[in-house]
């Protein structure tokens, strides 16, 4: 019990998650800034923004709307994140060998942010919320089906193995999956389904800060804007560790492959940073088509070389 | 100075009002976030919502149209709420201080905590308005 509760709570799990997470969204901010020649903002910027946010500002409630529901959900996609991300880090740093069917689990944990955004913004009674929560929810239907087809590529490719454990054994006694024909169209597949996840810009309609003002987070302010924050910043760790995970060898913690962990993390988030930097917003119609036509393609064709063998 | 004012200071988000303005505050304000000034060294941000917001920067001459909707976006922001007024409309009214339509300039309708005058401010000029600001609080 007690051993759990610091897993939960502490490392790997929340407090850990938290401050990776912010220091990789700095590091986010800096190569953004590196890229538009600005000097960009300093270390702890994501921290002081956090507690400025939780500890300084007025929490505003909607006067129309479902004020119980608003506050919950920020609640709710802190605790999907912290959770996954417990389940995705267990294995990964291999601290316990998870449980029998975790990828499964963590497939669903890590819908639970996107999902409970889209409660919270059409709780709030915006019509701007409104339309960015629409926008969130097609995204959503688009990614959802290529991700599962990427874990079906994953779980083919490692011998029928649904555990996460067991699928970075696989990796480590053998090639890293990357390193196959199929692994490289994975990778390519699920750095977009990242990019729509995490809402960075080819697909960030659900919060165009230009269009329609910040979207789904629109009449959020003070705590519950931290603890949204706080779920993106979470979620920016994660992801880029589940990939790692799946398809790049996982971690081993011990002497110089500690610093090629490291590597393998911050190689993820500047390949998202950059193709968040150089690429514009497209429209829901356009991303739809994109997940759906092409991604679709690519991942199916990449399952059928894996069930090939290649 | 305590933990949570630090913080404040460290993270500023401006949203931008725009009165009756002549456009020329609003070209200034848009410089000092390109790559030759960049505000985010400080940690200020350009945010799209007011529920975000830390500090209100209003320019240009605020007439009859535009007073209720400046107070509404005030009462909008989540408090505390710094409130800046730039160029010389925003201080005084400038040359438009005498028209028929002038609702008076930004300190009489909202509070104010820095003034940048100008015609228009240059970004070094609203660079050293925000330095004062901070130095204030």
């Amino acid at each position: 019990m007690g051993t759990n509760l610091f897993y939960f709570l502490v490392y790997p799990g929340f407090l850990f998650m938290a401050v990776i997470g912010g220091l990789l969204s700095w590091f986010d901010r800096k190569i953004t800034a590196g890229v538009q020649f600005r000097k960009g903002p300093p270390l702890l910027q994501p921290f002081y923004d956090f507690f400025k946010l939780l500890l300084v500002k007025e929490t505003i409630l909607p006067a129309r709307g479902a004020k119980g529901l608003f506050l919950a959900a920020p609640v709710f996609a802190v605790f999907g994140a912290t959770m996954a991300g417990v389940f995705i880090l267990l294995p990964l740093l291999n601290i316990t060998s998870g449980f029998h069917g975790d990828l499964i689990v963590i497939f669903y944990l890590l819908t639970i942010p996107s999902l409970s955004y889209v409660i919270g913004a059409l709780s709030s009674g915006n019509p701007l919320a409104a339309v960015g929560a629409s926008r969130e929810m097609k995204l959503i239907l688009s990614y959802e089906l290529t991700f599962l087809l990427v874990m079906v590529g994953i779980i083919i490719k490692s011998g029928q193995s649904i555990d996460l454990y067991q699928i970075i054994h696989v990796q480590q006694s053998g090639v890293p999956f990357i390193g196959s024909v199929s692994g490289v169209l994975l990778f390519i597949v699920v750095i977009f389904c990242l990019q729509a996840k995490l809402a960075l810009v080819p697909f960030d309609m659900p919060e165009a800060e230009t269009e329609i003002s910040d979207g789904i987070f629109i009449e959020y302010s003070g705590t519950p804007y931290a603890m949204i924050k706080l779920s993106k910043y979470i979620l920016f760790f994660i992801l880029p560790a589940f990939v790692m995970a799946i398809l790049m060898n996982g971690t081993l913690l011990e002497g110089i492959n500690i610093l090629w962990a490291v590597l393998k993390l911050v190689a993820v988030v500047l390949l998202l940073t950059l193709i968040r930097n150089t690429n514009p917003r497209v429209k829901i119609k356009q991303a739809m088509r994109f997940f759906f036509v092409w991604m679709n393609l690519l991942v199916i064709i990449a399952i059928v070389l894996a069930i090939l063998g290649l | 100075m305590g933990f949570k004012s630090y913080c404040f200071k460290k993270s500023l988000w401006l949203f931008h009002f725009g009165g009756a303005s002549c456009n020329n505050c609003d070209i200034e304000i848009l410089d000092c976030l390109t790559p030759r000034y960049d505000l985010e060294r400080f940690g200020m941000l350009l945010v799209g919502s007011i529920r975000h917001a830390d500090v209100l920067l209003v320019n240009g001459s605020i007439n009859k149209k535009d007073k209720p909707r400046l107070l509404e976006i005030y009462e909008q922001a989540p408090k505390p709420v710094l409130v800046v007024a730039i160029g010389a409309c925003g201080c005084t009214g400038g040359i438009f201080a005498e028209g028929y339509t002038f609702a008076g300039p930004v300190d009489k309708i909202i509070p104010v905590d820095a003034y940048i005058p100008g015609c228009p401010p240059k970004p070094e000029a609203i660079l050293a308005g925000i330095v004062k600001l901070l130095g204030k609080n």
